[in-house]
């Protein structure tokens, strides 16, 4: 095995025995990069020498201090809508195609705080504003199962990397479900964090109440170890939430015995394609024989999420997204006499289609006279699709459906069918507007492009996840199972 | 036809806070364009507001200090609108949900009490500040910088019910505040700075009449003479359309403090739809009650107690009251001097009489003194035992002020101390007898007047010392030699 195959904690282990170094681990990263980047631009942008002299620092670190973190030396993928002080963050547009931010998200302070590597910035949506990364002002990204197809949006750069084995953990955000949808379309692991679990200070904002930052990785374990690192409250961001942070590590139990868990029927109804439907099921019927209640549950109101979803996101990045103006930094237009024809320009040039769409969408909803039908009606269709999840808990100790109702489609297929599109987070949407934890694991193939199974805990229960996620992958092999590329 | 004018107020407060509304950089007025910035203020990608607790506090002692009520729970909006100066091109406001909902101030006008409703009390961030190359304005340079030291310095907006019925009561409120804000430490009160900035509603109405007529908002009025000068002239103005059969159309309206007038800024088509909705990045506001207790024990005596008290436990005159309690630094002077010094009445004439003519000569305040009260009381002491003259105490108090010494320190040196003894005084009287024989011979002649030149050459000669009572029953004896 190259040491770029292996997971943060197998490294870690190795790390530990001095058996490897940092340096031995970001060199075989960065080499399998320069093999595979070529057919899956995952990357906006690689930091090749900084990684190699971030290495030998933390090489001397471990061999004077001898204590290390389960991060220490790990090379980490940042999606580019995190700001890396000195280094560019476009959040793949144009508009911040110059935009070298002065300071670091919280979760990258942290991870340099715990010896970790930043590898490089990945691909995504434009302002994560996508399904299938094809929204990227720069490059398509190509899933590592088929290069044909799309790693799925807007963590696309992020799960294609960690399916292509070019990093060892990656940063996702996940607003309607960024993070789990393109971890099911490349057969990784991907998590959504309770909203406020993780700070958003540096993560650039697409709608505010519903981003979250969370770990794309190669198993749960890894998924686990990474949400310990990022995970806490941030006098930064006033939504992060002042709870203790429990040792994820410690919920890797393979045991579900009497865990209820809950199938959503209308999450395998109409919309959701047959052969994903039959690989939920299968999940199903082990987790059962592994000791776990299993149940159908009916929530009545999901039906409503992608609606509410667009009329709340909108709003939310038509205001978050004015601030791109050309006024202070990023893209401004040569061609304008006078401010507001600077505003126009500058707009019009720096943002694509998808990201105009949306801010005329969100603009619309807050216009005086549509509020009150749009925004305020949303709002209230959130709090009963909050309600219902609530209703199921008090039954379920967590849920389950197909995080995506297909595999992988192939790139262009959706580009010009915005419904089509969106439609394909219908299952995960829900769980960002009730503000809850959700992970995504692999759970089988359809035409040998992975199907990923969501597991849905009610707010602050990432340990129920991890244990449920992990019992099923110690009882599975679909995780073992690596695209060749 | 009679008309009355029916005007609301809004007044925007910058809150003496160390920091900004919403990162830690500092608040400060007067700094070198673009230092007291960070990512928060400058609305780079990805940065998050925390709100400042101070901001809190202070807006929560003014609407306590107004008898307004603390929202259990008010919330931040989003005001969208685009402009250079507004970095993340929203303002942080509240909105629908205010921290501070009713209260009143009360004022005087003309000697009658006027009671003046406040609707809300709510938080702001400030925006950046424009500067134009190569001219004063827009019209004419050749290029605009932006300067975001301002961005986020924390504003309170006060809101007054439309109480106000003329151009004098709008003036007396606005400093009837300002003096509230200042005694309360929120606000340091300086209008030609913009540290207190007022908009005015108005519209007038025949007497009698029940409905509103249509109103007008009244913009850039930055002194206490100019909201008065403003409304007048807006009031004028409606007036003369109805009184033409014309009709008030509803706008925003610049005053012009040079020509005294106000001139249309935008029609309300051209109003912005500024698309409130709640900031998603901040948590709901809500002030335990206990803490509000303890911000309710911050509030030190205000300026309508401290007049009434001057007077009534004091006994100075309304003049003297309201002259002291309007400058709040020359009032804590005054207390602190009173602690030390009983004559009440005595210690107002000197502070409103000569030290408020240094200030106002100097163009500073009592806080730009380097005497303290003990110092000062020190020479009214000196004065009423006779020590040094009423006239020469004037030239030592300047003294005082000027070098911030003592006046003990200063009479030594100058030797200022009056002459009361005889055997000083006798020299210089015969002196003066000697040289005057023709004073000397019309006294003797029954010219009383003669005796009053007599004394003011040995004041001369003394230098003012002399202590009169003393140098009149000598110079008496002496001639009668």
């Amino acid at each position: 095995m190259e040491l770029f195959e292996l997971t943060a904690h197998e490294l870690h282990a190795k790390l530990d025995r001095k058996e490897t170094s940092a340096e031995e681990i970001v060199r075989s990263v960065l080499g399998r990069i320069s093999k595979v980047e070529n057919s899956v631009s995952a990357y906006m942008t690689i930091n090749i020498d900084e990684a190699i002299i971030k290495a030998k620092e933390i090489d001397e670190y471990i061999a004077s201090e001898k204590k290390i973190t389960p991060l220490t030396g790990i090379p980490i993928a940042i999606k580019d809508n995190m700001c890396t002080r000195g280094i560019l963050t476009t959040a793949s547009s144009k508009i911040l195609r110059n935009y070298i931010p002065p300071y670091n998200a919280t979760v990258v302070e942290k991870i340099l705080q715990a010896g970790a590597i930043p590898i490089g910035k990945t691909n995504l949506d434009e302002f994560a504003m996508g399904s299938s990364t094809e929204n990227s002002a720069y490059k398509v990204t190509r899933n590592p199962w088929n290069l044909g197809t799309v790693p799925g949006g807007s963590s696309g750069g992020s799960a294609a990397c960690i399916a292509a084995n070019e990093a060892i953990l990656a940063f996702g955000s996940d607003t309607g479900g960024s993070i789990r949808q393109p971890a099911s379309f490349c057969g990784v692991v991907g998590l959504k964090p309770t909203y406020g679990r993780v700070s958003r200070y540096g993560l650039i904002a697409f709608a505010s109440s519903l981003d979250q930052i969370g770990p794309l990785t190669k198993d749960v374990t890894d998924a686990a170890i990474f949400l310990n690192a990022m995970a806490g409250h941030d006098l930064k961001d006033s939504t992060s939430v002042d709870l203790p942070v429990p040792d994820y590590r410690k919920s890797l139990i393979d045991d579900v015995k009497n865990l209820k868990v809950g199938v959503i029927k209308e999450l395998l109804g109409e919309g959701i394609g047959s052969s994903v439907k039959k690989s939920i099921l299968e999940a199903a019927d082990l987790l059962k024989k592994l000791g776990a209640k299993v149940e159908e549950v009916s929530m009545p109101t999901l039906k409503y999420g992608v609606a509410t979803y667009y009329l709340l996101a909108t709003a939310e990045a038509s205001s978050n997204l004015e601030r791109y103006d050309g006024v202070k930094y990023g893209h401004r237009s040569s061609v304008a006499d006078d401010l507001i024809a600077m505003y126009y320009n500058t707009r019009r040039e720096g943002f694509g289609p998808e990201v105009k769409r949306r801010i005329m969408l969100g603009t619309y909803v807050l216009s005086a006279g549509y509020y009150d039908a749009y925004y305020l009606k949303a709002q209230k269709v959130r709090t009963l699709i909050k309600n219902d999840f609530d209703k199921a808990f008090s039954k379920f100790d967590c849920l389950i459906s197909p995080t995506a109702p297909s595999p992988a489609f192939k790139i262009g297929e959706k580009v010009d069918d915005p419904l089509s599109m969106y439609l394909s987070d219908i299952a995960t949407i829900p769980v960002n507007l009730a503000g809850i934890p959700a992970i995504s694991i692999p759970c089988g193939f359809v035409n040998d492009l992975p199907v990923g199974l969501q597991i849905i805990g009610k707010a602050f229960s990432e340990e129920m996840l991890f244990r449920v996620a992990y019992t099923y992958e110690q009882n599975t092999e679909w995780h073992k199972r690596k695209p060749k590329l | 036809m009679k008309y009355e004018a029916v005007i609301g107020l809004e007044i925007h407060a910058q809150l003496l806070t160390e920091s900004k509304i919403f990162c830690g950089c500092s608040a400060k007025f007067g700094a070198a364009p673009n230092t007291n910035i960070c990512p928060v203020c400058t609305g780079q990608p990805g940065v998050l507001p925390v709100l400042n607790k101070k901001v809190v506090e202070f807006a929560i002692k003014t609407g306590l200090a107004l008898k307004g009520n603390v929202a259990k729970r008010s919330i931040f909006a989003r005001k969208n609108y685009f402009y250079p100066d507004l970095p993340k091109n929203y303002q942080i406001s509240m909105y629908e949900l205010p921290l501070i909902v009713g209260g009143h101030l009360d004022i005087t006008v003309d000697g009658k009490a006027k009671h003046i409703g406040i609707t809300r009390v709510h938080l702001e961030e400030d925006a950046g500040k424009l500067v134009h190359k190569g001219a004063a304005g827009l019209k004419g340079s050749t290029g605009s910088l932006v300067d975001f030291n301002r961005t986020g310095v924390p504003l309170m907006e006060i809101v007054t019910e439309p109480d106000i019925r003329s151009p004098e009561e709008a003036k007396v409120f606005v400093q009837e505040l300002r003096n509230l804000l200042v005694y309360l430490g929120v606000c340091d009160g300086n209008m030609e700075e913009g540290s207190l900035r007022c908009d005015a509603n108005i519209s007038i109405r025949k007497v009698g009449q029940k409905e509103l007529g249509t109103k007008t908002e009244v913009k850039n009025m930055n002194s206490f003479k100019s909201v008065q000068k403003a409304i007048e002239a807006e009031i004028k103005r409606q007036t003369e359309m109805l009184e033409s059969g014309e009709r008030i159309v509803q706008e925003t309206r610049l005053f012009d403090d040079t020509t005294g007038t106000t001139t249309p800024m935008r029609s309300k088509e051209e109003a912005h739809d500024y698309r409130y909705f709640p900031e998603p990045d901040l948590v709901p506001v809500e002030p335990d009650r206990k803490w509000v207790d303890e911000i309710s024990k911050t509030i030190t005596e205000l300026p309508s107690a401290k007049k009434t008290r001057l007077m009534k436990d004091h006994g100075l005159p309304e003049l003297d009251a309201n002259v002291l309690t309007d400058d709040k630094a020359l009032a804590d002077f005054f207390d602190e001097c009173l602690k030390l010094y009983k004559n009440a009445k005595n210690l107002s004439n000197w502070m409103i009489g000569d030290l408020t003519a240094y200030l106002k000569a100097k163009k500073i305040g009592i806080k730009d003194i380097n005497i303290t009260s003990a110092q000062f009381i020190e020479m009214l002491n000196l004065i009423d035992k006779g020590t040094i003259s009423r006239n020469s105490a004037k030239g030592i108090m300047v003294k005082m002020l000027e070098g911030g010494k003592s006046v003990n320190d200063i009479v030594a040196e100058s030797g200022a101390t009056q002459m009361f003894d005889e055997n000083d005084l006798i020299p210089v009287t015969a002196e003066v007898i000697k040289n005057n024989p023709r004073s000397v011979t019309d006294y003797k002649g029954g010219k009383e007047a003669a005796l009053s030149h007599l004394m003011g050459q040995v004041m001369k000669a003394t230098k003012g010392r002399a202590n009169p009572e003393a140098l009149k029953t000598l110079l008496v004896k002496e001639l009668r030699k």
